[in-house]
Formats: C-alpha cells, structure tokens, sequence
C-alpha cells in the first residue's frame, strides 16, 4: 500500500527530465542561440532562415488575426459590419456595441456572478488546498501515506458526469452558487504542487515555532504559507482561469436560474442562435428576432475575454514557471 | 503500523492533525468517492423512485443495448476519429513548431512568437467556438474569402455543415489554441541538448536541416514518447466542449461523440442506466490503451510511465 503511494505521487514529476533542473530561468525556454559558434553561413542556411520567418509571420498572422478581427468588429457600426469586408480596423467606429452589451440586465449579472466565482472560488481553494498540503507535508502525521493516496487516486478515477450530477444534485448543489466552488475545491494536482514545495522548506521553521507554543494553524497561516507564495501564485492563476473559463457546470446546474448564470454561459447561449443560422433558415426565421448581431457579440467576446488578456503578463510567467514545476504537461 | 505499542500516544500528540484532515477525508469522500457507487446503476434498471436498492438487476443488458443501435457506433467512432486527428496533430506540430521556433535567430521576433503562441490557452472554448463560427462563415468568413482571394474556390463553402470537414474543423481548432503551449515542454527539451554536439555536426559539415534530424529529433525522442504515451492514454477524452459547441443537426452523425451520448441520454432523456454503460466503456477502454501504450513503450526499451 504505502510503496503504491509513493509511486503514484512521484510520477507526475519524474517521467520528464527537464523538470529536475528548476534553476533554469523558464522565461529562457528556447531563447539560447545554441548555434553561435558557428560562423560559416551557407546558402542553404539562408534559405532555411527565411523560409522559417516566412513561417513564424504566417503563424503570428492565424492567431492574431482573428482576435484583433473581433475587436474591429465589436467597435464597428452594426448595419455596416453586415456588409463585411472590416480587417484590422473599425469602418465606422462607434462604442453603442459595448453599451448594449453592459446595458443588458443579464450580462450585468452574469458579469457579477463570474467574478464572484473567480474570486471566491480561487481564494478558498487556493487556501483550502494549501491547508491540505501542510497537513501532508507534516513527517510526523501518520496517515499522510493514506490521505494522500485518496486524493491521488481522484486524478485518475471518476464517477463520470452522470452519478456525479445525481450526487450534487442530492447535496442540494442544483440552482446554487455552491456548484461553483465545492467542487473542485481541492484538485489533488495543486496539491502536490504545494505539497512538493512544502517539503522543500527547512523543517525547524515549523519546529522551532512549536517549541514557542504554536498551533498548526498559526504555523500554517504565520509562517508556512507565505513562504509558499510564488508556488500559490501558480495555483491561484490555474484555479482563476478555470474558473474564469468554464460554462459547463452554469449549465447543467443553474440553468434553471438566471440569477446565476455566468458570462461564459451568456455568451455561449448568443452563440448556440448563430449555430441555428448556418443551418437552419427555419429556424433562423422564427429565432431571427432573438439572434443577436455579429458586432454585439463581438463586443461581448472581447468584455468576457479582458480579464485574460490583463492578467496575461502573470499569466505567462507563473503558468509557465508552473509547468516546469509540476513537470507535467497539463 | 498498529502494532506499535506508542501508537496511542503518537495519535494523541497529532490530535489537531488528525482534527485537521477530517474535513478533508469527509469532503473528497462526499465529492469524489460517493458518485463511484453510482456505477452500480450501468447493471440496473435504474429507477429514480427505486434507488439502488430496489431497482432490478439486469446485468449487462444495458451494455448489450448500447451495441445493439448505430447510434452508439457512430459516437464511438467520432471519438476515435477525433481523438486520433488530435493525437497525430497534437504531436506533430507542436514539436515543428518548437524545432522552427528555436531555430529562429531573430531573437527579438523569438520572445514575439512565443508570446503570441500560448495567448490563445487562456481563452475560454466559447470564444474559440466564436472564433471558429467567425472564420468558417458563409458570409463574408476569413477562410472563405482568403480561399476565393487567391482563386481556389469560386463560391463560398458552408464549413459547419458538411460532414466530410468536421473532424478536421475541430482537429485544427484544437490546435490553434494549443499548439504553442503544448511546446513549451519541447522547447524545454531542446534547451536541454549539448551544444556542442551542434558545434561538433557543423565541422563535419552538417546543414541546418541534417542537424534538426541528427541531433534534435533524437535529443527530444524520450520527451516525445512520454507525452504520446500519456495522450494515447487520453484519446478519448477529446472532450465534447468544441463537438457539442459547433455541431449541429446537419453534422450530427460526425459531431457526436461518448461524452455528448452520454450527456443526452443520460441528462436531456433520464436513462441513467444506460449513459452510465456509456461512461464505464470510455473509461475501460482508455485504461486499456494507457496499458497498451505504456507496454509498447517498454518493450522498445524506451521510459516508461509506471
């Protein structure tokens, strides 16, 4: 039993080498020039250099171009973005788009409700894990072995979409914002993240402050976990984003109350009426009424998509700094 | 363990340990452990008014019910279609993608790229599936208009309503959002392999594209193999995000797959009993693969997961 745990926890870090080598700068990944001892440029070098420019400038143009698109779109006048032909820039620039999208009392909503997720949801499970990484990271405790195998075995192992829905259904969980939060709230994956980082500090930290008299709690919260904090970094951006990001669970749970829907959610329900005008022109003509214009959507992609964008710079570097880390492909 | 004559007092001393994991040990038992008792309703007629108690077992009927309609077949192999696409693009461009980058010697435009690369990972599937509606439209859609600009197409294609593109519409989705993150772990391979071994090549007179082949290629075969063995291991889990997104009642044979089989009858229809069957045959068979996967890898004599 305790040998399989053992074997279990430390897989996620050992199949890739380069993760044992954490003094690496991760911003460095790919940036040596590992060729500059060699002087000698050949025609076929040449060629080869700018056939791969060619290459990246292509590559930059598929990603970006269909973002920078959909904000010309969101700031173009909606009559004439019918007419197509908008690339990088607004044709007849106007703001009304945004004012539709923030003065819709159901994005308004929807809006409050992602960020009270994000927040919250982050915040507790960030915490909540942490706590859990402490326990498991005490030599002393007897059962860590164990408990840590119960969360292992969940990466691996679930119920499945349906016995999981009648649990949560039964828990009360339907038509709830708790649907948000407890589920989820400790991925076994953050926590040995936290865990492994954990067992890295010196041991007399905690020690010493148990001789003067301190709890658990006090050591965790005083002294353990803010010394964790470029790992809790990490962990809080991947639950942010998670959280930021997921729609599924506003639907199965909550879509019977619209108090509780989510931006995601919203945006996902303009799309599902551009779906049926692709293919259905029945359809498209009874729902025409409720179809919301290109140039609105646009605008309500680019308001759900700003938080990613902003925190992108930290996003970059914790995320990355993460992977290395854990070692594992997410 | 319990032999020890001062476990008593061991546990005593670790009292608000102990007090600490309980919540712990509750919750993923609640959260986790208890839908698994759920799987006992893929062997029932599971009732909602009966529970499990007294719902009837009816052993494998509903396993043998899945087989016996196209329906399921179909999903089946939309899944494995789409899971293979995923796994041989999923690997191959990330891997040209990480080659080409770190051979770019414009250093500047290098961190440009890069950047650019991993943005769209953050973005939600419903923007994604936004982006993808956007570029595919009839009307006036990038793809379209690019294909009809240089002259291969006279009239516009409806992407999103032919069966023939759809697993390659998801297929290329997938990897406009993921291909510069999934190379991150290469380009850190890369990093890893001794330059002088490029050094040593280019005296003996190897070009850019033998030292790729000679030396990067093979310095990154142990990195390749792990990671195609844990993706191999998760072909089915192609999701149901983009599928249930971007598909349609025209595309309906190609779009479904386990998951959404399992989301219908099992949500929208109430047939507990035979989404859970569902589910259970997607897990078995990924466990089946992730064994195969990882068998084949040690008898090649390669790293293997366990």
């Amino acid at each position: 039993m305790a040998e399989l745990t053992k074997k279990v926890v430390t897989t996620p870090s050992s199949p890739i080498p380069q993760a044992e080598k954490p003094k690496r700068d991760s911003k460095d990944i790919g940036s040596k020039t590992k060729h500059s001892i060699v002087s000698r440029r050949t025609t076929g070098d040449n060629i080869f250099d700018a056939l791969n420019t060619v290459f990246m400038v292509i590559f930059t143009i598929v990603i970006m171009y269909p973002l920078l698109n959909m904000i010309a779109v969101s700031f173009n006048d909606g009559l004439d973005a019918l007419k197509g032909g908008i690339t990088l820039f607004p044709r007849v620039f106007t703001t009304k788009n945004y004012h539709t999208v923030l003065s819709q009392q159901n994005m308004l909503t929807a809006a409050k409700i992602s960020v009270l997720r994000t927040v919250i949801g982050t915040v507790t499970s960030t915490i909540v894990t942490a706590l859990l990484a402490y326990v498991l990271s005490r030599k002393e405790f007897l059962f860590k072995k164990q408990l840590s195998l119960l969360y292992v075995v969940t990466m691996y192992v679930s119920g499945g979409l349906i016995p999981i829905f009648l649990v949560y259904k039964a828990l009360g969980m339907t038509n709830s914002f708790m649907v948000y939060i407890l589920p989820g709230m400790v991925p076994a994956f953050s926590m040995l993240v936290l865990r492994t980082y954990m067992n890295g500090l010196p041991d007399s930290l905690a020690e010493s402050a148990m001789m003067d008299g301190a709890g658990h709690v006090t050591i965790f919260i005083k002294i353990i976990f803010p010394l964790c904090m470029p790992v809790v970094a990490t962990v809080a951006l991947f639950t942010a984003v998670g959280q930021w990001n997921s729609w599924f669970d506003a639907m199965l749970y909550n879509r019977m109350d619209s108090d509780l829907s989510t931006l995601q959610y919203e945006l996902m329900k303009t799309l599902s009426s551009v779906t049926n005008q692709h293919t259905n022109a029945d359809t498209m003509k009874n729902a025409s009424a409720s179809i919301t214009p290109t140039t609105v959507r646009a605008a309500a992609t680019v308001v759900t998509a700003l938080p990613i964008v902003i925190l992108y710079p930290f996003l970059q570097r914790y995320f990355v700094a993460g992977l290395t880390i854990g070692g594992v492909k997410e | 363990m319990f032999k020890d004559p001062d476990f008593a007092k061991k546990l005593r001393n670790q009292k608000s340990l102990l007090l600490l994991s309980i919540p712990f040990v509750l919750y993923v038992l609640v959260f986790n452990y208890a839908p698994l008792f759920g799987w006992i309703m893929a062997f029932q007629k599971y009732k909602p008014r009966d529970g499990f108690i007294h719902s009837q077992f009816i052993g494998i009927e509903n396993f043998k019910l899945l087989f016996r309609g196209n329906e399921f077949l179909y999903c089946v192999r939309n899944t494995l279609a789409m899971g293979v696409i995923n796994l041989v693009l999923g690997t191959i461009c990330p891997i040209v993608f990480a080659i080409l980058l770190s051979e770019f010697r414009f250093n500047i435009g290098k961190k440009f790229v890069q950047t650019i690369s991993y943005l769209p990972h953050f973005l939600s599937m419903i923007i994604l599936t936004g982006i993808v509606f956007d570029v595919l439209s009839m009307e006036n859609g990038m793809l379209n208009n690019f294909l009809i600009g240089i002259g291969v197409i006279d009239k516009p294609i409806q992407w999103l309503a032919e069966s023939k593109y759809f697993w390659w519409i998801v297929g290329f989705a997938n990897r406009w959002k993921e291909t510069g993150w999934d190379s991150i772990i290469y380009l850190a391979a890369i990093t890893s392999i001794n330059p002088d071994l490029y050094e040593a090549a280019s005296i003996d007179g190897a070009g850019r594209l033998s030292r790729i082949w000679h030396i990067t290629l093979p310095g990154l075969k142990p990195t390749i193999l792990i990671l195609l063995i844990m993706n191999v291991g998760n072909v089915l889990n192609v999701g149901f995000e983009l599928q249930y997104l971007l598909g349609n009642d025209l595309v309906k044979s190609v779009a479904e797959t386990i998951d959404i089989y399992v989301l219908n009858y099992g949500i929208s229809k109430s047939n507990y009993s035979l989404g859970v069957a569902a589910g259970i045959f997607k897990s078995v068979v990924s466990i089946i693969l992730v064994f195969i996967a990882n068998t084949s890898a040690k008898a090649m004599g390669e790293e293997s997961l366990y």
